[in-house]
């Protein structure tokens, strides 16, 4: 396994201790050591606590991998790494808002294929949409992919939150 | 109200209570603005005793040389803005070598911070990737605990640097002390024990090895005096042959015959062929630096590989090991030990023998041999008569960054751990004398030598003058070939021998220079004057610098040229034809 090159993406869970610096350790670590971001999410999920979960999906060989949990395992205020692409079944959610602007069949184009990705829409003028979209990456790829030539103005995606399927708690 | 006021001090009153608590005698710093009201309660005590520096730079080495010689953590106090910034280097060397330091930086009061104050730096920011850990202190009330903490992850698991930022007005603010065992909320625990089975299959593993060999580096250091006695039993147990990196020498004595002298870039021959050729390999506190492996993928080929480690990160991280151990050296050497003996593993004699001959073969070559000279003083020289004449002491050896520093560590021979003070994982030249400063310091009747280039020792020479001040009696021992000698080396086997700016062509006087500092300088030009001059230095009650004036353009051999295997090596003597590829040269 060790020699393995191939390069795969892993989405890792890092919980944290909410302080100050925290999140510019995680991020230093990988601009650092010179390893991918493809998306980080991060925010507080226990407020008594002071706990915050950053999600991050990387990629790398096996070795590299297992080289990034033990350098996130290392930094002081980390209280655990899980890697929820081997270590769980897991759930993957990324939102998004898209921002369409058109008029005529565009418009209603734009709002049919909306309707088929189930998204909703947040904000309407005679001229444009906002749609709110959650789902897989690969979803919002495809819907983003989509209203392009039906007038996309803008793209705001959150990056992927993910979960591990089943009664545990990481 | 002024019952409140009974348990309530000011933050700096609460840096030195905290400083007290955990036992600190000494302290290395320099004064500035963001850092007064703590040079203030300083100056009211007695017991802790603060050593001023020259440099911040010097703290923060100096702080390194007392750590590594004592086991204890260093602290260094530096103001704010350059204060911070001239003990970055100090701090990043002392994360690559694992050396637990505590570093209080004073800080513009905390409405100033993010306005570009005079003297202001993002001091958390530029330490974040050279420390272990680090904080900005926001509110006096967390101050103690912040102290505490930051002590405790210097000095747990792997050791490293952590800093304290501390905002000038929260030095001035009322708050609570909190002492040590009131601290509840340490998150960081690292592992001590290691896993059993693992060190059962290691056991295992190593009494079926028929060309076994221990490979050691500076976590055996780290994990304290006792880690170093039990790794000697358990070597003394296997009968098996054990080297050492640059930064664990000492913890198995020289002088046994067991051990096979250093190895990597410019360690023994037989070293460096028996990790070649070796069966198991059995790493205790090492990390496979590069200057170990050389070319990775020709290292030990065929070996099974068991590593102890503290840092699970050290793992698999740019080689792969068979038995991965996480865990303090000292308990998994005492398990190793007791399974070793509870389940009577017996190595296999005639195969042990048989690898010991191999290795005796290997040492006829005496890789450490060099032309002797009658006229003028061959570096390895000067370190040999250095060894011979102050073996009989308590001698601590520090070095600066070079050719000196792998002749010192060649030729000088350790029979204890925390004796030898050199700056590893980042090369940083100037560490000698200052590192030396604070060996000093902790050990006042000691004998203690810098082993300097004349290149490296001016990086950070302003530190003669704290010698001086405190009257510490450091040797630096110069060897001094008017170059930057690695740096030649290199440029004379990889770069066709042009010398780009490697020769110092204008360099002080160096005995002039130390009477200048107010010490005492000597000179030695030639072998027949060295052992006198030599016995000089050592009988000098003072701080010396000793100009050692050896052949300009010795090389430092056995090498191994970057990207070579192991085996590849030049030795001294051979002709030197080195075929590096590109690749190879583009190495460090």
């Amino acid at each position: 396994m060790m020699n393995d090159q191939s390069i795969e993406a892993h989405t890792l869970s890092v919980l944290v201790e909410n302080a100050a610096g925290v999140l510019a350790r995680v991020i230093g670590l990988f601009s650092g050591r010179g390893y991918n971001i493809e998306s980080l999410t991060v925010a507080e999920v226990d407020g008594e606590a002071h706990m915050s979960r950053i999600t991050i999906v990387t990629s790398g060989s096996p070795m590299v991998i297992e080289q990034i949990k033990a350098q996130l395992s290392r930094i002081v205020p980390v209280s655990r790494v899980t890697d929820l692409t081997v270590e769980a079944e897991a759930i993957e959610r990324e939102m998004a808002l898209v921002k369409v602007a058109g008029i005529g069949e565009k418009r209603v184009e734009a709002l049919r294929v909306s309707e088929s990705f189930r998204a909703r829409v947040v904000d309407t003028t005679h001229e444009s949409f906002v749609f709110e979209l959650t789902g897989a990456k690969s979803k919002i790829d495809a819907f983003v992919h989509l209203m392009r030539p039906l007038g996309l103005k803008e793209v705001s995606r959150t990056g992927i939150a993910a979960i591990a399927r089943g009664p545990e708690a990481m | 109200m002024s019952d409140q006021k009974t348990d309530q001090m000011t933050g700096a009153e609460i840096v030195i209570k905290a400083l007290k608590d955990q036992c600190v005698e000494h302290i290395f710093g320099y004064p500035g603005g963001a850092v007064l009201p703590i040079y203030d309660e300083i100056f009211k005590q007695d017991w802790l005793h603060h050593i001023l520096v020259r440099h911040e730079q010097g703290a923060a080495h100096a702080a390194e040389g007392y750590a590594r010689s004592t086991g204890k953590c260093g602290v260094l106090l530096v103001t704010s803005g350059p204060g911070a910034t001239n003990a970055v280097t100090g701090l990043t060397d002392a994360l690559m070598d694992s050396i637990p330091l505590v570093c209080i930086t004073g800080q513009v009061p905390t409405h100033l911070i993010g306005s570009d104050a005079f003297q202001e730096c993002d001091t958390v920011g530029i330490t974040r990737p050279c420390t272990k850990h680090n904080y900005l202190v926001k509110s006096v009330d967390e101050l103690a605990e912040i102290m505490h903490e930051a002590f405790y992850i210097a000095t747990s698991g792997r050791p490293g640097p952590v800093v304290i930022d501390i905002p000038k007005d929260i030095q001035f603010a009322p708050g609570a002390y909190m002492s040590p065992e009131k601290v509840s909320k340490v998150s960081y625990q690292p592992p001590k024990k290691g896993d059993l089975n693992g060190i059962r299959e290691a056991a295992e593993l190593i009494a079926s090895a028929k060309k076994p060999v221990f490979y050691t580096g500076g976590g055996v250091i780290n994990a304290g005096p006792v880690a170093s006695k039990l790794l000697r039993e358990f070597v003394g147990l296997t009968g098996y042959p054990i080297t050492s990196t640059l930064m664990g020498l000492g913890a198995f004595p020289a002088s046994d015959d067991q051990w096979l002298g250093m190895l990597g870039m410019h360690g023994t021959y037989e070293a460096n062929m028996a990790m070649h050729d070796c069966d198991v390999m059995i790493n205790i506190g090492a990390r496979f630096d590069d200057r170990i492996t050389g070319r990775l993928d020709a290292f030990s080929p065929n070996s099974k590989k068991i590593h102890v480690d503290i840092d699970p990160s050290s793992i698999n991280k740019t080689v792969h090991v068979d038995v991965p151990i996480v865990g303090d050296v000292a308990h998994v050497l005492e398990d190793m030990i007791r399974i070793w003996k509870e389940t009577a593993c017996s190595p296999d004699k005639k195969a042990i023998a048989d690898w010991w001959q191999e290795i005796d073969g290997w040492r006829k070559v005496n890789s450490l041999g060099f032309e002797k000279s009658d006229t003028i003083i061959k570096p390895q020289y000067a370190v040999q008569r250095l060894y011979e004449l102050s073996k009989d002491k308590d001698v601590y050896i520090s070095t600066e960054v070079g050719q000196h520093q792998m002749w010192a560590a060649q030729h000088f021979h350790f029979e204890e751990p925390n004796h030898w003070m050199t700056s590893g994982g980042l090369g940083t030249m100037g560490y000698g004398l200052p590192a030396a400063i604070g060996t000093q310091i902790a050990h006042s009747e000691a004998l203690v030598i810098d082993i300097a280039g004349e290149a490296s020792v001016l990086m950070n020479m302003q530190e003669m003058s704290t010698a001086v001040q405190y009257n510490l009696p450091v040797k630096i021992f110069i060897l001094n070939n008017e170059y930057m000698g690695m740096v030649r080396q290199w440029q004379e086997l990889l770069h066709g021998g042009r010398y780009s700016h490697s020769y110092s062509e204008a360099l002080p006087d160096f005995v002039k220079l130390a009477e200048a500092y107010g010490a005492t300088g000597i000179r030695a030009t030639n072998p027949g004057e060295l052992d006198e001059a030599i016995t000089q230095m050592i009988n000098t009650p003072g701080p010396v610098i000793f100009d050692c004036v050896v052949s300009k353009d010795e090389n430092c051999f056995p090498m191994i040229p970057s990207g070579k295997a192991h085996n590849e090596m030049i030795l001294a003597g051979e002709p030197v034809d080195v075929e590096v590829s590109e690749e190879g040269k583009a190495l460090v």
